[in-house]
């Protein structure tokens, strides 16, 4: 049985509701579910927890479900250079949970595979730890920190065949594979599809169970946060 | 004479040993990458998911699906591997990365690191910071050793939200280098910049060190 839907409202279709938690992939603006952001800004689902590393940039990513104020609370690891973010924010319009980068990273792979809690030395003795159960193994503290799922979780990925098995690019790879995992639903949105077989199975990032609903990405914009370039070296 | 930051660079780069996993963060710590000593080989990891960080791309090399932990481009080398971030934190955590050299607002003589937050200004977040200095296994402070409004940020005790307790094991400023064995010695100071005396040093450091072993 095939997963593709042929665009992002059908495979949206029946699985947004207010208020709910939505996780998507990316790091930055880098390997970021473009297509299937648009899509749920174009439904205007509200209520939105989002849990992402980032927030996206003002128009752009994320963002743009920020501009469109459908988002109520956000679970990252940090917000970056985002201005409406900020003015929400400072408003008391948008509640945040931060959660140190690879607490988060941790967090959403325990949530998708069933693991409720962690124990994690990073944000012992700091700010993070307030309210956490503390715990010392050996002589070190460590926090307990808990696992993370989403009603639907978004991702972007490389390619993928009809039965949903993903592969990623370079470091766009990031956070997609955790966020495939903890979805009730997890819809994929891929720059190219294969045919069965064309993926070699010892290749695969991401098994097809993770994965129920598969687009083809029509928004590709990859936009860049800090474009850095050497010169071509002289001879 | 203050040490400049290319110089503080060179300075926290002298640390590095042959075949280290290393971690660099954003501003000065980045520069590091530029002044590895010959005939020294190290990995770079860059905490989004890459091991074995290249280059900058020339201008026709530039692929935005490449990029670091400060969301630069960059290249690959024959050696690198990408990863998720849930297996770069497990290299992280799991103390596989050798040394990580990071920006600081304060360090405190305990070695505390406050990096992430002013209370009262827009917070961003801690991103990665939090998760290094708790499991890389050698930290080093590269940062000016008073802030623009002339107070030392070598500290008695930390006055900002801290990122890590007990975690730093050296410290690079553009007057001074302190170090310490452990994480339960006092900091030491071992170098001062060129032209300065020890005292000189201390008259600007709020912590309580020892001095140079004569």
């Amino acid at each position: 049985m095939s997963k593709f839907f042929p665009n992002a409202a059908l495979a949206l279709d029946g699985l947004l509701f207010n208020g709910m938690t939505i996780a998507a992939g990316g790091f930055g603006l880098c390997g970021i579910p473009e297509t299937l952001i648009a899509g749920i800004r174009a439904v205007g689902t509200h209520g939105i927890t989002a849990i992402s590393n980032n927030a996206g940039v003002d128009n752009f990513g994320l963002g743009i479900l920020l501009q469109s104020r459908q988002i109520a609370k956000m679970i990252s690891s940090y917000v970056g250079e985002n201005k409406e973010f900020e003015r929400q924010y400072l408003a008391g319009e948008l509640e945040i949970e931060f959660s140190p980068q690879g607490t988060l990273a941790e967090r959403i792979r325990a949530g998708g595979a069933g693991i409720p809690a962690f124990y994690t030395r990073t944000g012992a003795g700091t700010l993070i730890a307030e309210g956490k159960e503390l715990r010392s193994f050996g002589d070190e503290d460590y926090i307990m920190e808990t696992g993370l799922t989403a009603d639907v979780a978004l991702v972007k990925a490389w390619r993928a065949d009809p039965y949903g098995n993903l592969v990623y690019r370079k470091s766009a790879r990031n956070f997609n594979p955790m966020v495939a995992s903890c979805g009730r639903v997890t819809i994929a949105e891929v720059e190219e599809l294969v045919g069965p077989g064309e993926l070699d199975p010892d290749h695969i990032h991401t098994p097809g169970v993770f994965v129920q609903r598969l687009i083809l990405a029509t928004s590709n914009e990859k936009r860049i946060e800090q474009r850095t370039v050497r010169l071509p070296e002289t001879a | 004479m203050a040490w400049t930051r290319d110089q503080m660079a060179a300075r926290a780069a002298r640390e590095l040993q042959n075949g280290f996993t290393v971690n660099l963060g954003i501003g000065i710590p980045t520069l590091v990458g530029n002044h590895v000593p010959p005939g020294v080989d190290v990995t770079l990891q860059s905490e989004n998911g890459i091991l074995g960080l290249g280059p900058f791309p020339v201008e026709s090399a530039v692929d935005a699906d490449i990029i670091n932990a400060g969301k630069q481009t960059i290249t690959e080398l024959d050696r690198t591997s990408y990863v998720s971030s849930a297996d770069s934190f497990a290299m992280i955590r799991g103390g596989h990365v050798d040394l990580s050299v990071l920006g600081a607002m304060e360090v405190d003589e305990e070695g505390s690191l406050a990096n992430w937050m002013v209370p009262g200004r827009i917070v961003k977040g801690p991103g990665g910071a939090m998760d290094l200095v708790a499991g890389v296994r050698r930290i080093i402070v590269v940062m000016e050793h008073v802030a623009k409004d002339g107070t030392p940020k070598f500290r008695r005790s930390c006055t900002l939200p801290f990122t890590g307790r007990r975690v730093v094991d050296m410290i690079v400023t553009d007057l001074a280098v302190f170090s310490r064995p452990d994480r339960a010695s006092r900091f030491r100071l071992i170098e001062c910049a060129p032209g300065l005396t020890p005292a000189e040093v201390q008259s600007r450091t709020e912590a309580d060190y020892d001095q140079e072993s004569t």
